[in-house]
């Protein structure tokens, strides 16, 4: 059985003016398509055929830089495009409680959330992540993420956000914190509730 | 003494196709400004206040390290672009592409193969080791040769930053267009 890009649930320009359509796009269509068929030809046709992603990310540091790098990639925005909708919010309920319990409030975890983002040299996502010791942000370089044996902060990510230059260059240019500030308005609360209760 | 950007020697429209003015204009414009910017903020009171940015790349870690490098290899990448440049190395360093590579065909290739397979942000380099020979590194990030005692002779930025604008996801596009702007004449001497 083969990885498979996921449908979006909305179209490409639903997420404008934060991301616009054209980087939505090549975004999905390219970028997450191509990590998605990279994945398959490192993986088919070897002992880790039939693996989930699960079992790879718990022991990708004996794995191919091949399954790291494109494993992450495809998990990552598979996350990244569920936690987006144009209809934003705020958090509510048990995620808002433990919010307020790590953080201290819903704007330090922002701030918290966003420097993570910003500080991140080179490529990489801003996470955050449900640990065995409550929410904590953090960050990670290139397409390594929680879930991974060799990140710094493990535990499972409920809300990504993809700091690659690819994912704002043609809307933002070298503008990265306007593009942290804009994806405020379209982050998928329940989404994130949903991996967050599970 | 503050860190300054340097002139480049052609205008920001002069690369284009193969760049465009615009992509120079956020490119050299705002990210190498913004690496002096920060490296002149980052500097003073700290160990490296009178430290040569070679120095600063060889010895410092963290933002102070990142800023300097990139600074360094953001001037090093732009000034080996000429509109009109020399096509093909000379003297000394197409005898040492030749028996390192075979030929200059196959230098391009593999230097392009080691730009297009980077993994995430860096710069790809042709480098001078200390015996005289060659040899093609990949960096992430901000990393520099310099810190493992290597000489640079050329490198290719592949964060990108340097291409999106132009070539969005088709980065080895933008690696094979810019053998057409490369100045060998300059790149040569750094040999």
């Amino acid at each position: 059985m083969s990885f498979e890009l996921p449908k979006l649930d909305y179209s490409y320009n639903a997420l404008e003016p934060y991301i616009d359509a054209r980087t939505m796009e090549i975004h999905y269509t390219k970028h997450h398509a191509a990590y998605t068929s990279k994945l398959n030809d490192a993986v088919n046709g070897t002992a880790l055929e039939g693996k989930t992603i699960f079992e790879l990310f718990r022991s990708v540091s004996s794995l191919s830089p091949a399954i790291r790098n494109n494993g992450g990639g495809f998990y990552n925005h598979s996350l990244f495009w569920k936690v987006l909708s144009p209809n934003g919010g705020a958090p509510k309920g048990d995620l808002l409680s433990a919010i307020n319990t790590s953080f201290g409030s819903f704007d330090k975890f922002k701030a918290e959330f966003s420097n993570a983002a910003a500080t991140r040299f080179g490529s990489g996502w801003a996470w955050l992540v449900k640990t065995g010791n409550g929410l904590v942000v953090s960050s990670t370089p290139n397409q390594d993420n929680p879930l991974m044996d060799v990140a710094e902060v493990k535990g499972t990510p409920i809300l990504g956000l993809d700091v690659w230059e690819h994912a704002y260059y043609l809307n933002y240019q070298n503008r990265r914190p306007d593009y942290i500030e804009a994806f405020w308005n379209i982050v998928n609360w329940e989404e994130v509730s949903k991996r967050f209760i599970s | 003494m503050a860190f300054e950007l340097p002139k480049l020697p052609y205008g920001l429209d002069s690369l284009a196709p193969i760049i465009s003015k615009q992509t120079l204009e956020f490119h050299y414009g705002k990210h190498h400004q913004a690496y002096v910017n920060n490296l002149n903020t980052l500097v003073p009171g700290t160990a490296f206040e009178n430290s040569s940015l070679e120095d600063i790349i060889k010895k410092a870690d963290g933002g102070i390290f990142n800023n300097a490098a990139q600074v360094w290899n953001h001037t090093f990448y732009f000034f080996s672009f000429s509109p009109k440049g020399v096509k093909e190395p000379k003297g000394a360093l197409v005898d040492a592409i030749h028996k390192q590579y075979g030929s200059f065909p196959e230098f391009k290739e593999q230097f392009a193969t080691a730009a297009t397979t980077l993994f995430g942000s860096g710069w790809a380099w042709l480098v001078k080791k200390q015996d005289g020979t060659l040899d093609i590194v990949k960096e992430s990030n901000a990393g520099n040769p310099l810190r493992n005692g290597l000489t640079p002779i050329l490198t290719c930025d592949v964060w990108e930053h340097a291409y999106y604008l132009d070539y969005q996801n088709k980065r080895p596009d933008y690696v094979k267009s810019l053998w057409d702007i490369l100045d060998w004449e300059i790149i040569s001497k750094r040999y």
